[in-house]
């Protein structure tokens, strides 16, 4: 037996594929599409979902037999309240450009339902170290999704990664530019990471069949 | 053996593997088939089944696309040298003309039907079904929708975008949301804006000319939408520079006539209207287009152009305003100038996309026509709408549906409930 029961270890490793939650519960979607124009700022925004959505269902895992539950969603709403304003001014303090480039949308990771829904569909019924590797998987799931639609639409959109020109530059005409080459602006527009999320549940779904629902 | 025969035995040959559908398409798409349902019992046979409908289409296409490809040469030409604007007609059909068209706008069709149809193969033989023919009509209305300098690529990327996306995702062929040919069209515009706006992309090879040159190049909408401001045109064999405005050089370059008949700068084959309207009546007359969209969409751009028109002659909108140059064009040249009478005609009319029910259809093509002038007017730096108002009302075709039959069952139930009581 390895660190992990077979139990705990499916906690982690579910949410990656056959559940995760943005191609297969479909939440999340939001921050998905908002802040994927660039590489760096999915990294981020994934990091910062790590922090909140680990961090906070130990919380609320601890705090289960304690919270009446007719204001369960409030006090929720207070844990995750207060994580995200430790990430909102780390980020202020130590990155301040790329906070800008997220906005509100460091603020609005409190109104992720990925989170809420961990919180109340895990975390209220589990332990913490359960609640924890939970946790953990859901936000790498998640994060998974959003680095991947940040890597093509960065590199087909402004042909670089995290900010180095890897496909050549395209003013002074090196690299693939020097063909022809040209950046795709549709991708730094928000309705072109929706089809690059829809892109990825087909490739999904017609991987795993099971996955598709029937009418 | 005739090439129907060896295409049968090919298709006998290949029948039950996973390449089959692609030799069945080869051979429907030429002949009719060799099977023939077997005697005893009653048959139907009708001659209209969707290849040759397609096959129609395109035959309505082909004048606009014949004239598109003149039509490149002569801008091209007329764009350094003005002077052949003077007798359009001699200058037009000539071959040196015909030869930029052919090299300029017949790779585009390549390309085009070449990417469509081998995507359209390759979801044919992973999906075992049957190729669709819902390709033929896009592959023609795609060339004739970009600027002729389209690099080939681009147009590429599009067409695999719009193909899967706009269309397979959904299902295929009658399981399109949106029109495969606009979607392609629409892509193009958003990745690549630099490509399909502006005054150097719609005349061949403007991007080289001298800047008193290029200023042709710009499409009618683009003059008109700068209408007041100030033009400086370089004069000809070291005459004195001509300064006037953007209004009235177009109308100097341009007759009535020219916008009427399509010798104007703009995407390929959609520049001449009277070309288009005898498209349409073909498409009419075989009852394939409908001509409830094509004249509901006119008058809706000519109520949205005369709203415009009033708007402006009440002073409310005056010549500071940047709105004002399109809103001053009077309403009957919207009808003439821009890709309205090609989106109305031929795109519109897209069955799978547009409205079903006849009071729908109404009501389809006066929004379709009346937004786009909209978007035209508020949108000067990109003046053409029409693609994006066909997008937008074949997202709402399925809902005007509802509501119509939805009111029909209402009225018939009224009747009912009269009679009982």
């Amino acid at each position: 037996m390895g660190l992990l029961s077979k139990r705990d270890a499916a906690l982690l490793t579910d949410p990656l594929a056959d559940n995760n939650p943005i191609t297969i519960q479909v939440l999340g979607i939001c921050s998905a599409l908002a802040i994927t124009a660039e590489l760096k700022a999915s990294i981020v925004m994934a990091v910062s979902v790590l922090f909140v959505l680990g961090l906070g269902n130990v919380v609320i895992s601890l705090m289960r037999n304690i919270i009446p539950s007719k204001i369960r969603i409030i006090v929720q709403l207070i844990v995750v309240a207060t994580l995200v304003i430790i990430v909102d001014l780390v980020l202020k303090a130590f990155a301040y450009e790329l906070s800008k480039t997220l906005s509100v949308f460091v603020g609005l990771i409190i109104t992720n339902c990925i989170i809420m829904g961990r919180f109340e569909a895990f975390a209220l019924g589990n332990g913490p170290w359960r609640a924890f590797l939970d946790g953990i998987g859901n936000a790498v799931g998640y994060g998974v999704i959003l680095i991947a639609v940040g890597f093509f639409r960065e590199l087909l959109g402004s042909g670089t990664l995290l900010g180095f020109k890897v496909l050549g530059d395209p003013i002074e005409k090196t690299g693939l530019y020097a063909i022809g080459y040209e950046n795709n602006g549709f991708m730094l527009l928000s309705p072109m990471a929706l089809i690059v999320v829809g892109i990825l549940i087909w490739i999904q779904r017609s991987r795993n069949t099971s996955l598709i629902e029937e009418n | 053996m005739s090439l129907k025969q060896n295409l049968h035995n090919l298709k006998e040959k290949y029948k039950g593997t996973k390449m089959a559908p692609a030799f069945n398409a080869i051979h429907t798409f030429l002949y009719l088939p060799n099977e023939v349902t077997h005697a005893g019992g009653t048959h139907i046979k009708a001659a209209d089944d969707l290849k040759r409908t397609m096959n129609i289409v395109i035959m309505a296409l082909i004048p606009c696309l014949l004239f598109g490809m003149f039509n490149a040469g002569y801008q091209h030409y007329a764009a350094i040298d003005n002077s052949l604007r003077a007798d359009v007609l001699a200058n037009f059909f000539t071959f040196d003309n015909l030869w930029i068209g052919i090299v300029k706008v017949l790779p585009l069709v390549i390309v085009s039907y070449g990417v469509g149809l081998l995507v359209e193969f390759i979801f044919a033989v992973i999906k075992g079904h049957e190729v669709e023919e819902g390709y033929l009509v896009t592959g023609m209305l795609v060339p004739l929708i970009v600027p002729v300098d389209t690099p080939l690529w681009m147009l590429s990327v599009a067409v695999v975008f719009g193909v899967v996306i706009g269309k397979e995702v959904f299902g295929g062929t009658g399981m399109n949301i949106l029109n495969p040919a606009l979607t392609i069209r629409a892509f193009l515009f958003f990745a690549y804006p630099t490509w399909m706006s502006g005054d150097k992309v719609w005349v061949y090879d403007a991007v080289n000319m001298n800047e008193a040159d290029a200023i042709s190049g710009e499409t009618m909408l683009g003059y008109y939408a700068k209408s007041g401001q100030e033009l400086t045109v370089k004069g000809a064999n070291g005459a004195a520079d001509i300064v006037t405005t953007y209004g009235d050089r177009a109308n100097e370059l341009y007759s009535t006539f020219d916008k009427f008949m399509g010798f104007i700068p703009g995407s390929v084959g959609e520049t001449s209207t009277f070309l288009i309207l005898i498209g349409a009546a073909i498409l009419i007359f075989t009852k394939i287009g409908s001509w409830r969209i094509i004249l509901s969409a006119f008058v809706g751009a000519a109520v949205m152009g005369l709203i415009f028109n009033q708007v402006v002659a009440a002073d409310i909108i005056t010549e500071s305003s940047k709105f004002y140059g399109l809103m001053n064009t009077v309403w009957w040249e919207h009808l003439t100038i821009g890709g309205l009478a090609f989106g109305a005609v031929f795109m519109a009319t897209d069955p799978v996309t547009g409205s079903q029910t006849n009071k729908g259809k109404w009501i389809y093509g006066f929004l379709i026509g009346f937004i786009s002038i909209m978007i035209r007017v508020f949108n000067p730096a990109y003046p053409e709408g029409v693609f994006l108002a066909i997008l937008l009302m074949n997202v709402f075709a399925p809902t005007i549906d509802h509501y119509v039959v939805q009111g029909n069952v209402k009225k018939r139930l009224n009747r009912t409930k009269v009679k009982t009581a």
